[in-house]
């Protein structure tokens, strides 16, 4: 590290990188799914809510993206890998690449992704690696802010009518599968939490899933049972959904490579 | 000898406090009626190593479209005061706080129409205590209500007095 006073965790910078790029990816596929709300949402405030919030989230990729490009040492800048890198480059999670469906989808979307990235950079703000802790103590404000956005509508409509709790209901128990990727740690989590750059996964589940629990009580919801499938978005494995995420999000580079404004 | 190095350097801190008095003027861009200086945005005002004017700048939110503005005019105003080079860095930790906002940005945002954020204070108890409904900055009122957390900026939600029934902007406690 070029940094003075930067601690040197023992990972590899592969490793390192590939750990950043999860984190960042997640954040960028779905601010970009946020983005796709604006002008569509149900009142002006959640249209306001839902692209303030996706405006946070890239604020943090570009953050994450640029460290990570620094790292990796190749000289790709934040927009050389949030436009051109392809599909199984990307490591985010699979829930973030979800699409929006109704504003329930978005909203349990939306609750179960940031209850995990709280708890994920409170954790990440102790980091062995001080950049990260520093991009990770900024983007806890940030997040605590989306969850009370968040879990406050999925109250609402949990403990609403027959039909909101009925079709929330549903979309929980359909994006719920996918949270088992977040706490399903492979070599690279393994390796990152044991140079104290990243949280232990079982931890982080324990405290996630306690925060979930107690919202969905409040919303007078059914936590789903685990699935035994689980997905690979942090490995590059993705669903069918990021392709045209990322066809929407690249476009302008692609067709007009290297403009700028 | 001595006297001409000691002169030298009062010119140093001179020209320092000259730039700060400048940045002290650069409104900012979303909130004219505030300066950086007010929004606790400039972190520091130093000479590097190579002899440039370095200011360290520490964004509001990680996604703020202004803070690239904010880079520009920092640059813009204190070249057009005859610093030739000036390098502007981000200082991200400690993350920027609400409480960051001067006392005199604060009497700023309220007589602009935007409720400030509460004081500091030190302790999370004492915060507690002041995490109430803003006071409406047309009437005073303490009657308000929460419109959205969300509002025309990252770093404001929006409000609605009960008393006179107008909307108006917070600036959020982060």
């Amino acid at each position: 590290m070029s940094t003075a006073g930067t601690r040197s965790p023992a990972a590899d910078v592969a490793t390192r990188v590939r750990y950043l790029l999860r984190i960042a990816d997640t954040s960028l596929v779905l601010g970009q799914r946020l983005g796709e709300w604006i002008g569509h949402a149900p009142a002006i405030e959640e249209d306001l809510g839902l692209a303030n919030t996706a405006l946070d989230l890239i604020g943090q990729a570009r953050l994450l993206l640029a460290y990570a490009g620094e790292l990796e040492g190749r000289g790709r800048s934040e927009d050389a890998l949030a436009f051109l890198r392809e599909e199984p480059d990307y490591l985010n999670a699979t829930l973030a690449e979800q699409p929006n469906g109704d504003f329930g989808d978005t909203i349990v979307r939306q609750f179960l992704l940031d209850a995990y990235q709280l708890e994920l950079f409170e954790r990440l703000a102790t980091s062995t690696d001080a950049r990260l802790a520093e991009i990770a103590a900024k983007a806890v404000k940030e997040t605590r802010y989306h969850l009370r956005f968040s879990a406050g509508w999925l109250v609402r409509l949990g403990d609403g009518t027959a039909e909101s709790q009925g079709r929330v209901q549903a979309s929980l128990e359909r994006l719920w599968p996918y949270t088992r990727e977040l706490f399903d740690p492979d070599d690279t989590d393994r390796e990152i939490a044991a140079a104290g750059i990243g949280p232990d996964a079982a931890a982080l589940q324990a405290a996630w899933s306690a925060r979930v629990d107690r919202v969905l009580s409040e919303a007078t919801l059914r936590r789903p049972a685990d699935s035994p499938y689980r997905w690979y978005g942090k490995q590059g494995r993705h669903s069918e959904h990021l392709g045209y995420l990322l066809s929407d999000l690249q476009y302008l580079q692609r067709t007009h490579p290297g403009a700028s404004w | 000898m001595n006297a001409r190095a000691d002169r030298a350097l009062a010119a140093r801190e001179a020209d320092l406090a000259r730039a700060r008095a400048v940045l002290a003027g650069v409104p900012d861009p979303e909130i004219p009626v505030l300066s950086l200086v007010d929004l606790g945005v400039i972190r520091s005002v130093e000479w590097g190593e190579d002899g440039r004017l370095r200011v360290g700048l520490s964004p509001t939110y990680s996604g703020c479209p202004a803070t690239g503005v904010i880079r520009a005019d920092v640059v813009a105003a204190l070249v057009s005061a005859g610093f030739p080079t000036v390098q502007v860095h981000d200082v991200l930790a400690p993350p920027w706080t609400s409480d960051w906002i001067s006392d005199d940005g604060r009497r700023k945002l309220e007589a602009y129409g935007i409720a400030p954020p509460p004081a500091p204070v030190a302790s999370v108890r004492a915060l507690a205590a002041t995490d109430g409904p803003p006071r409406c900055p047309r009437c005073r009122s303490a009657n308000t209500e929460l419109l959205s957390e969300f509002g025309s900026t990252p770093c404001k939600a929006l409000h609605r007095c009960r008393t006179c029934l107008e909307p108006f902007d917070r600036f959020k406690c982060i």
